[in-house]
């Protein structure tokens, strides 16, 4: 073994060499192609994002200098985006482990969560912030599809598709058409493919107006004995390359994703890949019946870096190596170089390793759905990655050299704690005068876009479709069936980036607590994460400050709520010159209902049942509220304080007496606090409008009583006959509040003497906040064009 | 003797609301349901012939355009000409319309947007083989998804339907009045179904199929099905009697 590495070593030197002085000899007759290959220098890998230490490293690595198309490769590998090489030793810290889990964060393209009777879940949730900054339509829509083959590579057929979104102001008319396009680009790609996109949240602040963040998830749900793995392994197994053909697009995609936006970003515009969801769809049900039919041994998709990645990730994984002729992958331009296939970010293509023998009959399944799969190479047992184009040896790296886990970098960056805290966490209530009208306040509160109503989004995504979607978009979390069981799955992305802003690991413990209250209250029992985290640039020690503090957060929480950490992604680099996003961890969260009578949802349901909240008191906490940044047109203070073990034992509380069957209805209280909470329970429910009478006495001022978001408290509604047994139950759990407010009928919301208003205004207010403003520009952009 | 029903769903390239109309039939209906893939040439046997929703051939081009060159619509049009009963559901109707089984075409959605939300269709004639389980003027919670559900006809073709009672379901509220307010994609005179003038082939933008349980919310779509096999079995036991 070592003799032949030592062998293939040599020659490749030996060629190498042979090559390099070949081309200085007969420069002027080789062609102009040839020519053109820059010559590598320091300066050239540094603008490839490649630093000294990093050239050195590779220069160590190699024995030799890389050549021309080893740096791309290099450049692109050790990209934040597909080393994480500034985050994988802060995310090794994060729980990894739980009984569920088939397989641990990182080892393979998603994470695999077991839910009994022989299934399995899939899940994950990645960014795809940069290309949606600079072309949102396609940005978007690829990113949803490179998270749907990350499900289906799994072998698991894609269930669900959620995102999370943000924005800056709408009143900012790029805004405006960002979100207009990432929408449309969701819609259109999650439509066609047929995955129905049930849930997920959208914020705006002005932080994320040059960066907009688009997150997207997927679940899917696949049967154990078809979970197909990322490995490649096996002397002499064929390798193929299947779906669509290989073209220039998102050359450096993975680079231009792991540094900031600048001005010059919009000429990076061709880094942006360009979507077909149709082919997707059909890379799907070939891909699942070569996995039925038992042809396979791995299978990765190709996203960031291409075939270099998928190549190197499946060696090193199996540690074995690969020989890969690259005359033999099917392109769509012509004359294209090592370097750029290689490279290339083309959409809706996967490697396979397949049982030898078999080649034929996989390209008779693929040629069934009108796509390729032609063999490009073979595993070998070497672990180096041997790629040749016209003859030419063209690349020869150890598949170690390149990846995360093996030699990819790993760095932990300075920290500082930033000096925007101090100024902001102290806040001073006597300096916001009370309003004078609690009635317009709240339905200021509801009509603002980032409490309003967000049917003006998912109207436009198929949230229907393989009849599974049980709670669809507008709840506290969406719910899915997973037919051929009796169970159904509840998914949840969550993250309120102001209080990560404002305190970095509260912020992040606040983003975990919720999205498993979310679940809860949809009547599920929390059970793994997924998470993609939204950053600034890691070399400002403050930005990797607010990431550590928040990984800190992360980990707090998980370890209470028994919640390990699948997998994600890490997005660093959101920002512009003039600003940098709030540090934004969005957690995505599974949770399982073994029996559908447990499906709970957040409006109200009966007129006379009885309203409480369960958690914890209302305390009055106004500190990076939307009241205030909204009335008040200020974001300061401190993120609400949170009792992780006080939340867990509130979570199996309402857990309980779901399944009890003790619950009509539960809601969790967030931004906006208590009285927007109540109004979403009087107008989201099946009757869009019912009343609620509420008395809650507290010292406090009327507004830090009524839009406070003190965390940890759930708004329930119990029939009255089931009163008796729900106090029985909370007998077991005193250690938390279970406080009677009120009671649900007529057609008004009344809170203390404070707010009297109708549930249809409200209503009204909710559901028209942001169809209304892309409306109004619509109709202008119409009578622009009709111009 | 009483007759099973049989159905077969279409898969075009590109379908993906076939398994959804294959687990209404089959899991919910009870019926004999199979797959008929788009490159065969003949349907087999089968009383009932369903063209699923979805984006055949991504609807890159227009939708249903490019299906109705499918090896297997050669079929599917004989079996409709010999009276056999076939619904186009959403991309189907689309695909129907292309293929010529029925009149007038769907265009792009008036405000240009996809749109996907429960909706209220009123059944305008309960005379057909499709709705004798529902009462005239009944109206049925079903949802639609689609960008393409703009139902157009020329004025000629639009007297055509309403002298042969062929518009079948109405967009309205649950009330169902009709209005301007209710019409999810603007379709003319807020048609959502037709029919052939010979009654056997269906074409609506809702679906039925999503419409079977009350556990998604909704079943009311469960009538559209029972009806079409009421009346196969009902053409069959006849047949068998005969």
């Amino acid at each position: 073994m070592i003799i032949l590495r030592a062998f293939y070593f040599f020659f490749d030197f030996v060629h190498y060499y042979w090559k390099l002085l070949q081309q200085n000899t007969h420069k002027d007759m080789k062609d102009i192609k040839i020519n053109q290959e820059p010559e590598v220098t320091l300066e050239l890998a540094k603008e490839h994002g490649l630093t000294e230490w990093e050239y050195n490293r590779i220069f160590e690595l190699l024995g030799r200098q890389p050549n021309f198309t080893e740096l791309g490769c290099f450049s692109v590998m050790w990209s934040e985006h597909c080393s994480y090489k500034n985050s994988i030793a802060l995310l090794k810290t994060l729980p990894k482990t739980g009984k569920h889990l088939l397989v641990e964060a990182g080892e393979e393209n998603a994470g695999l969560v077991d839910i009994g009777n022989g299934h399995a879940i899939a899940f994950k949730i990645e960014s795809h912030n940069h290309p949606s900054a600079i072309e949102p339509y396609q940005g978007a829509a690829t990113g949803v599809g490179g998270i749907l083959r990350d499900i289906f590579t799994m072998g698991a057929r894609p269930v669900a598709a959620l995102n999370s979104l943000r924005f800056g102001d709408l009143g900012n008319p790029r805004v405006k058409y960002l979100f207009r396009n990432v929408v449309k680009g969701i819609g259109d790609y999650g439509n066609c493919f047929g995955v129905p996109t049930v849930g997920g949240e959208v914020y705006f602040d002005k932080s994320y107006t040059d960066n907009p963040l688009v997150n997207a998830m997927a679940v899917g749900v696949v049967r154990h004995s078809r979970i197909a793995s990322a490995v490649a392994k096996g002397v002499g197994n064929p390798v193929m390359i299947v779906g669509s053909a290989t073209g220039r697009d998102g050359i450096h995609g993975a680079t231009f994703a792991s540094e900031d936006l600048s001005e010059e970003s919009e000429s990076k515009r061709p880094s942006v890949q360009v979507g077909d969801p149709f082919t997707e769809k059909l890379l799907l049900e070939a891909t699942l019946e070569v996995i039925k039919a038992n042809y396979l041994i791995g299978i990765q998709d190709m996203g960031a870096a291409g075939i270099i990645c998928s190549t190197s990730e499946m060696s090193f994984r199996g540690g074995s190596g690969m020989d890969i002729n690259l005359d033999l992958v099917p392109t769509r331009e012509e004359e294209m170089t090592a370097y750029e296939i290689l490279l290339s970010e083309s959409q809706e293509r996967m490697l396979m390793v397949v049982k030898k023998g078999y080649e034929d009959r996989v390209t008779d399944i693929f040629n069934k759905w009108d796509l390729h799969a032609v063999t490009i190479g073979t595993v070998t047992d070497d672990q180096y990655l041997h790629i040749w184009k016209d003859n030419d040896l063209k690349a020869s790296m150890p598949a170690s050299s390149l990846v995360l886990g093996g030699d990819a970098p790993v760095y932990k960056r300075e920290t500082s704690r930033p000096k925007y805290l101090d100024k902001l966490n102290t806040i001073h209530l006597d300096n916001y005068k009370e309003p004078s009208d609690y009635n317009d306040v709240l339905v200021d509160l509801l009509g603002t876009p980032n409490i309003a109503s967000k049917q003006w989004v998912y109207d436009q995504y198929d949230s229907m479709v393989q009849t599974n979607t049980i709670v669809g978009p507008g709840s506290d979390a969406a719910v899915v069936r997973v037919k051929k069981t009796n169970k159904a799955i509840a998914v949840s992305t969550d993250c309120n980036g102001r209080y990560v802003y404002l305190n970095p690991r509260r912020g992040a413990q606040i983003a975990v607590a919720e999205s498993a209250r979310n679940v809860v209250c949809s009547g599920a029992t929390p059970v793994a994460i997924t998470n993609c985290l939204n950053f600034g640039n890691p070399y400002d020690p403050e930005i990797y400050y607010q990431f550590s503090e928040a990984i800190a957060g992360m980990r707090d929480a998980c370890t209470v709520f028994n919640t390990p950490v699948t997998g994600g992604n890490v997005s660093f680099y959101n920002e512009s010159p003039t600003e940098r996003v709030y540090p934004t961890p969005v957690i995505g969260m599974l949770g399982v209902i073994d029996d559908m009578s447990y499906v709970t949802q957040s409006g109200f349901v009966n007129e006379g049942d009885k309203i409480f909240i369960a958690g914890e008191l209302t305390k009055g906490h106004l500190g990076g509220s939307e009241y205030l940044a909204l009335i008040h047109k200020t974001i300061t203070g401190d993120a609400p304080p949170i009792d992780l073990q006080k939340e867990k034992l509130l979570h199996d509380f309402v857990l309980q007496a779901i399944q009890e069957g003790l619950i009509q209805s539960a809601h969790d209280i967030t931004e906006g606090g208590l009285a927007v909470a109540l109004a979403e329970c009087c107008i989201t429910g099946n009757a869009r409008s019912i009343g609620a009478t509420v008395n809650i006495s507290a010292t406090l001022r009327q507004d830090a009583l009524l839009f406070s978001e003190d965390q940890s408290r759930i708004i329930i509604s119990v029939k009255a006959h089931n009163l008796n047994k729900l106090n029985k139950l909370y007998e077991n759990y005193s250690s938390i509040v279970l406080q009677e407010i009120g009671v649900v009928g007529g057609d008004e919301l009344l809170i203390n003497d404070t707010i009297k208003i109708k549930s249809s205004v409200l209503s009204d207010r909710y559901y028209s906040g942001i169809r209304e403003i892309m409306e109004r520009a619509e109709s202008k952009q119409i009578i622009n064009t009709e111009q | 003797m009483k007759e099973q029903a049989r159905a077969a769903v279409i898969v075009f390239p590109g379908s993906n609301c076939d398994h959804d109309a294959f687990f209404a039939l089959r899991k919910i209906m009870g019926i004999d349901t199979r797959f008929v893939w788009h490159k065969e040439e003949s349907l087999g046997e089968t009383d009932l012939v369903i063209l699923p929703g979805g984006f055949s051939y991504g609807d890159y081009l227009r939708c249903g355009a490019i299906a109705r060159f499918s090896p297997i619509m050669k079929d599917v049009i004989n079996f409709a000409r010999n009276g056999g009963v076939v619904t186009g559901i959403c991309n189907g109707f689309q695909v129907l319309c292309e293929a010529g089984l029925l009149p007038g075409a769907l265009v792009r959605n008036e405000h240009l947007r996809f749109v996907c939300k429960d909706v209220y269709i009123r059944v305008e004639n309960n005379d057909t083989r499709f709705t004798s389980q529902c009462s005239e003027g009944e109206v049925l919670k079903i949802s639609v998804a689609h960008g393409d559900g703009n139902y157009i006809i020329d004025a000629e073709g639009l007297e055509e339907l309403k002298k042969n009672r062929q518009i079948v379901f109405r967009y309205s509220d649950e009330n169902g009045e009709i209005s301007d307010a209710v019409n999810p994609n603007g379709s003319l005179e807020n048609i959502a179904g037709i029919v052939n003038r010979e009654g056997n082939v269906l074409g609506m933008m809702p679906h039925p199929e999503r419409a079977m349980e009350d556990l998604l919310g909704k079943r009311d779509g469960k009538k559209i099905f029972e009806s079409v096999i009421n009346s196969i079995i009902q053409v069959n036991n006849y047949i068998s009697a005969e």
